[in-house]
């Protein structure tokens, strides 16, 4: 696989990769590529895709509150807060 | 012999007779944990101090009560927790350097059961980072070392939690199996693995691999003893929408009615090429114990059994690449720069079969084989009761032997994703010793037939022969 693959695929997986672990990923995911080609060779026309096990569909509760973790609780292994909230880097630069 | 070597059963025995204390036993157990810990690195966090607090509640309660072990099942036995498994208060790592100081402000409802059941928690157990492995090597907190022969692996994802059961660190530890993190350490280790059906047990806080794969399951000393933890695991969680509203059967009512009239079905698929031929001679005497005991052999055939590896390889790193996406930094835990190898690999490579225009070709595909697969157990399950083969095409291995061939290591799992592909129960049961290492097998049967499981299991444990009891160290 090109490194310029790794490289776009690491950008969608907010994932920073140096040098070296690209040109290895590359080829590990090429060896892996192959071995799971083998799929290819088997007939699935019509054949149902299998998304989950279970058989069970919408699985729904009642729409009632329910007691749930505290603000605090919640915010209790966050690095950055403020306010009662977590604290992220800005996304969007400012208008003027 | 000291008390960290009983079994629950026997352990519950001598608490309700008052022959030692809850104290007594979970001291004996940490004492085993400060000895051979060091050499073995089962645990990643140990709670010396809850532990012995919460021995002391529990000793109180027997005294004021002698009938509380009726509503407490597990009352005074020591545990531990796959470190993937939430524990409130206690630091939970999942195996990686990206949750190094994660504190759960709740418990996985597994964890609360146990609790509640009377368990009492030592501490947290090693495991592959994110539980991506089988070997145990790709913890962040270095890797588990098989107490059997400390140059070999225990096998993974569930590293610790065997290792730690092997070497009599506790009575019995928890695990999860998204593509055989229970049965192949159970397997290398030398102690029953028990993988539940999908849906049995409920996935609520414990660290999502594989969403429509993961099973949460345990380890234990003997087949009665799985049993029994599951009785405390099993069952709907309104936490977990996939944990159907089917009973939970009292587990104990058939484990002793052995195996007269039981089909056994042997996969031809899973006795080819590739299988160690020591490996599967210890497999076959298996087979020949269960038809001395009265239980009838058929061979079978699961004809897409060759194709299971590359399904899984396609769904779990696209499940994996999602999981792991929730992971940035903010809320808890640490940035995405302390992912390490293995996550990494999983991640771009789920984030490509995912990816547009190559769906189809991959994702797709495999979710269609996956049905065959499954269609295949159906149609077994027709003619058969159970089936069983091998857990793991070689024995142990040593450690570093494949760390730097991810699809060498991946091959390990070539017998035991098949199960979590079609969700079906699995119960990997120790066989023999070759060379000084533990063997296993495991028998698979219809979802939710976990009591079938257990009782064919319970049958040939009874007539086993070989001594399971503890780790050569």
């Amino acid at each position: 696989m090109k490194i310029m693959v790794i490289e776009h695929l690491a950008k969608l997986a907010n994932l920073t990769l140096i040098g070296s672990e690209k040109k290895k990923l590359g080829q590990q995911l090429t060896e892996i590529l192959e071995y799971v080609r083998q799929l290819e060779k088997v007939e699935t026309k019509g054949v149902a895709p299998t998304s989950q096990v279970t058989g069970l569909e919408n699985v729904f509760r009642q729409d009632e509150t329910q007691a749930s973790l505290s603000q605090d609780e919640v915010l209790a292994n966050a690095k950055s807060q403020t306010k009662g909230f977590f604290k992220v880097k800005a996304i969007f630069e400012e208008m003027i | 012999m000291t008390l960290n070597q009983l079994n629950i059963k026997e352990a519950q025995s001598g608490l309700k007779k008052k022959q030692f204390s809850s104290m007594e036993l979970t001291e004996a157990c940490l004492e085993q944990i400060e000895k051979d810990d060091p050499k073995i690195n089962a645990f990643i966090t140990l709670d010396k101090k809850a532990a012995l607090a919460q021995a002391e509640t529990v000793d109180a309660e027997i005294k004021q009560n002698a009938a509380v072990f009726q509503t407490k099942p597990l009352l005074g036995i020591p545990l531990g927790i796959k470190d993937l498994f939430s524990t409130r208060g206690m630091k939970t790592t999942a195996g990686s350097k990206v949750l190094t100081d994660y504190y759960p402000v709740y418990d996985a409802t597994v964890v609360r059961k146990l609790k509640a059941a009377g368990g009492i928690i030592l501490g947290k157990t090693n495991l592959d980072a994110w539980a991506h492995g089988s070997s145990g090597e790709n913890s962040d907190f270095g890797p588990t070392k098989n107490p059997w022969n400390l140059d070999y692996v225990p096998g993974g994802s569930s590293s610790g939690s065997a290792a730690a059961l092997a070497a009599e660190m506790c009575l019995a530890s928890t695990g999860t199996d998204t593509g055989g993190s229970i049965r192949l350490p159970a397997s290398f280790c030398g102690v029953v693995g028990l993988k539940p059906t999908y849906g049995r047990v409920s996935r609520y806080g414990i660290i999502a691999m594989a969403s429509s794969l993961d099973s949460i399951g345990h380890f234990a000393k003997s087949v009665t003893d799985a049993a029994l933890i599951l009785g405390v695991t099993a069952g709907q969680d309104p936490f977990d929408a996939t944990t159907p509203d089917i009973k939970v059967p009292d587990y104990f009512q058939d484990l002793a009615k052995g195996v007269k009239g039981i089909k056994i079905g042997l996969p031809k698929e899973y006795f080819q090429q590739g299988l160690d031929p020591e490996v599967k001679k210890v497999v076959l005497k298996a087979v020949e114990q269960f038809e001395r005991l009265g239980a009838k052999t058929v061979s079978v055939s699961l004809p897409h059994s060759a194709y299971a590896l590359a399904v899984y390889y396609i769904i779990q790193p696209a499940e994996v690449s999602s999981n792991l996406a929730r992971y940035d930094g903010i809320r808890f835990g640490f940035p995405r720069d302390r992912f390490s190898e293995e996550a990494k690999r999983r991640i771009i490579l789920g984030t490509f079969t995912l990816s547009s225009g190559y769906y189809e070709a991959y994702y797709l595909k495999a979710m269609q084989v996956r049905t065959l697969i499954q269609e295949d157990f159906v149609q077994a399950f027709k003619k058969v009761d159970v089936l069983m083969a091998p857990v793991s095409p070689t024995l142990p291995f040593k450690l570093g032997e494949k760390i730097k061939d991810p699809l060498q290591m991946y091959l390990s799992d070539i017998y035991t994703v098949t199960a979590n592909l079609a969700g079906l129960p699995g119960l990997s049961l120790p066989a023999g010793l070759v060379k000084g290492l533990p063997v296993g097998f495991q028998l698979l049967g219809p979802q939710f037939k976990e009591d079938c499981l257990l009782r064919v299991g319970a049958a040939y444990e009874q007539a086993a022969t070989w001594p399971r009891k503890g780790a050569k160290r």
